[in-house]
């Protein structure tokens, strides 16, 4: 880990410049302004202005180590986690501050859930999993309701409605990760934050979860961080294309375009989201 | 390659069919190895099985409903039983679980989750891996010094301070194990949901871990549930029943099988030692049972 010392990073260096701003800024549920984010002394993603809009999905696309997957977890502090984690810049959540002094972390993550790359149910049965965050805020109402309602709407219900009892873990792949996408909304988050949540499924499997995400956008605003490109193509409405940095002879990520998705496919304003996104390099 | 490489190179698979050869050399040597496997396994497994078979043919002869309820004989009378030294084995190991499970547990939780990588976790988990190959007669010294010298009398609670001694570190270092084990996508998805730190150790870590922990602090209470020289200076021996008129004694000379066991078997008396077997019997099904139960317990909450 080489300490960077050079805090003031230009937002250009020959290709692309800081981006930001998305056509409609006005709707921004988060607005996250990563001006630099380390581990350490080790830089890992630097000039990244995000911003989610309500009601749409957000793509995050990029090569591996573009700190898109780091993007997506400041977002709500579960980089916090992390030893060695800083962060310069701020991430506005309806308008708040989500680092300010007096903000808790964990009321941060109670509002933006998330989902993982590998599934991870709890050791518990598919009911637990899904009460377990209307238990963790006390919910007053029918827990019974609500965990119906959640597997409903993450497609899950007619597969498990006469195992509830069963262990998360005994599900199927795919199954487990519908399970934790129903575990993160039953409590009704504002947003929905996922880690690549396909790439550890088989393509049936990722196909339903793509099409679950398409409906839960009616109620929800989601990003997501995908490795795939037809995987944001075919879900998602903005993209954010990321990139990596190699100049200073560290790996830093940083975003370099971000538009709507047809915009950056078809006709993307910088050269290296062109080459990126026709498959010129990965 | 020199210019007279007209010659197909040699090939690496040997011209052979895809049958079986049974004489081959590696055909021979894996048949040997596998013959080998089978003699040692077996030869570890005599031990074992013997003394279940000695335990059965000679004391299974006596068991029946009067061991259980019958005080041990005296000299040379006949019959009797030792229903107070499997009171008496019950609740020392139940005194000693409720002391080292709770400490134990938490020590763990300490040790794997708070605080790794501080100085007191190193000298907390060198202390209980150097106290795991304690010997078992210096706990009934440390809790004679403790209990019985200070109450004035042999009683229970010293038999149990010490055995909660001999299995305190057998639980901090298999229940440290067991929380380590929980996969780290199992911590991230709990504090993705809003978990508070000790919301995670309590509501997610602890709850995975269980089987793993159970199973620490099952080997914990049968080690506790044989052993004999920590007992012989703190809880000595007893021929009266621990509960009397319904209220348990507990401040006095408490009998175990374990110690019945030392006793009678040096006896010149047959009586004694055919009831020595049987309460040899008795302490390995009890041990038998805890396992079976805690496993139950165990599979039902993964």
């Amino acid at each position: 880990m080489t300490p960077t010392t050079q805090m003031k990073t230009p937002t250009t260096n020959g290709h692309g410049a800081g981006a930001e701003i998305t056509p409609d800024t006005a709707d921004a549920v988060i607005d996250g302004k990563l001006d630099q984010v380390y581990y350490g002394g080790f830089l890992a993603v630097r000039d990244s202005h995000v911003k989610i809009q309500k009601g749409k999905i957000t793509g995050f696309i990029g090569p591996s180590g573009c700190g898109k997957s780091t993007v997506l977890r400041s977002l709500n502090r579960m980089n916090d986690l992390i030893r060695g984690f800083r962060l310069k810049g701020h991430v506005q959540f309806r308008g708040k501050d989500v680092y300010g002094r007096d903000v808790d972390p964990v009321a941060v993550r109670r509002h933006i859930g998330m989902v993982f790359q590998q599934p991870n149910p709890f050791s518990m049965s598919v009911f637990d999993n899904v009460a377990f965050g209307l238990r963790l805020n006390r919910f007053k109402g029918n827990v019974g309701e609500r965990v119906e309602l959640a597997l409903r709407k993450s497609a899950l219900w007619d597969e498990v409605k006469d195992k509830l009892k069963n262990s998360g873990l005994s599900l199927s792949g795919g199954q487990q990760q519908r399970l934790c996408i129903a575990r993160a909304v039953a409590t009704e988050p504002s947003v929905l934050l996922m880690d690549e949540p396909c790439s550890a499924l088989d393509p049936i499997a990722t196909r339903r979860v793509e099409e679950l995400m398409l409906q839960l956008k009616n109620n929800y605003t989601i990003a997501i961080v995908t490795h795939n490109m037809q995987q944001a193509q075919r879900v998602a409405d903005v993209t954010a294309f990321f990139s990596v940095d190699i100049s200073k002879g560290t790996r830093t990520g940083y975003l370099v375009e971000v538009g709507p998705t047809k915009q950056i496919f078809e006709e993307p304003r910088e050269q290296l989201t062109k080459e990126y996104v026709s498959g010129q390099f990965s | 390659m020199n210019g007279q490489s007209v010659a197909a190179p040699p090939a690496v698979l040997p011209d052979t069919g895809l049958e079986r050869s049974p004489f081959e050399r590696r055909a021979l040597r894996s048949l040997l190895l596998t013959v080998g496997i089978w003699v040692a396994a077996v030869m570890a497994g005599i031990p074992l099985v013997s003394v279940l078979y000695m335990l059965i043919v000679r004391g299974g002869a006596r068991l029946g409903r009067e061991v259980f309820v019958e005080l041990p004989p005296a000299g040379f009378e006949m019959g009797g039983g030792f229903g107070n030294a499997i009171v008496g084995t019950v609740v020392m190991v139940g005194i000693a679980a409720l002391i080292s499970i709770p400490i134990g547990v938490l020590s763990a939780v300490f040790l794997a989750e708070l605080g790794p990588d501080s100085q007191l976790a190193r000298v907390a988990r060198f202390a209980a891996k150097t106290l795991t190959g304690l010997p078992s007669i210096l706990a009934g010294v440390f809790a004679y010094a403790a209990v019985v010298l200070t109450t004035g009398t042999y009683s229970a609670p010293a038999g149990g301070l010490a055995l909660a001694v001999l299995m305190l570190p057998t639980v901090v270092l298999t229940a440290e194990e067991a929380i380590r084990a929980v996969p780290k996508i199992t911590r991230d998805a709990a504090f993705g949901m809003g978990c508070t730190r000790s919301q995670v150790i309590w509501k997610v870590m602890l709850p995975t871990a269980t089987p793993g922990i159970l199973t620490g602090v099952m080997l914990a209470v049968a080690r506790a549930a044989g052993e004999t020289a920590p007992l012989l200076f703190t809880a000595l021996f007893s021929s009266y029943w621990l509960f009397e008129g319904g209220r348990p004694h507990l401040m006095q000379p408490t009998a175990s099988l374990a110690v019945l066991i030392y006793n009678f078997s040096g006896m010149p008396f047959e009586n004694q030692i055919e009831l020595a077997w049987t309460a040899s019997l008795v302490l390995v099904l009890i041990v038998l049972f805890i396992n079976v139960l805690s496993r139950l317990v165990g599979n039902r909450r993964a």
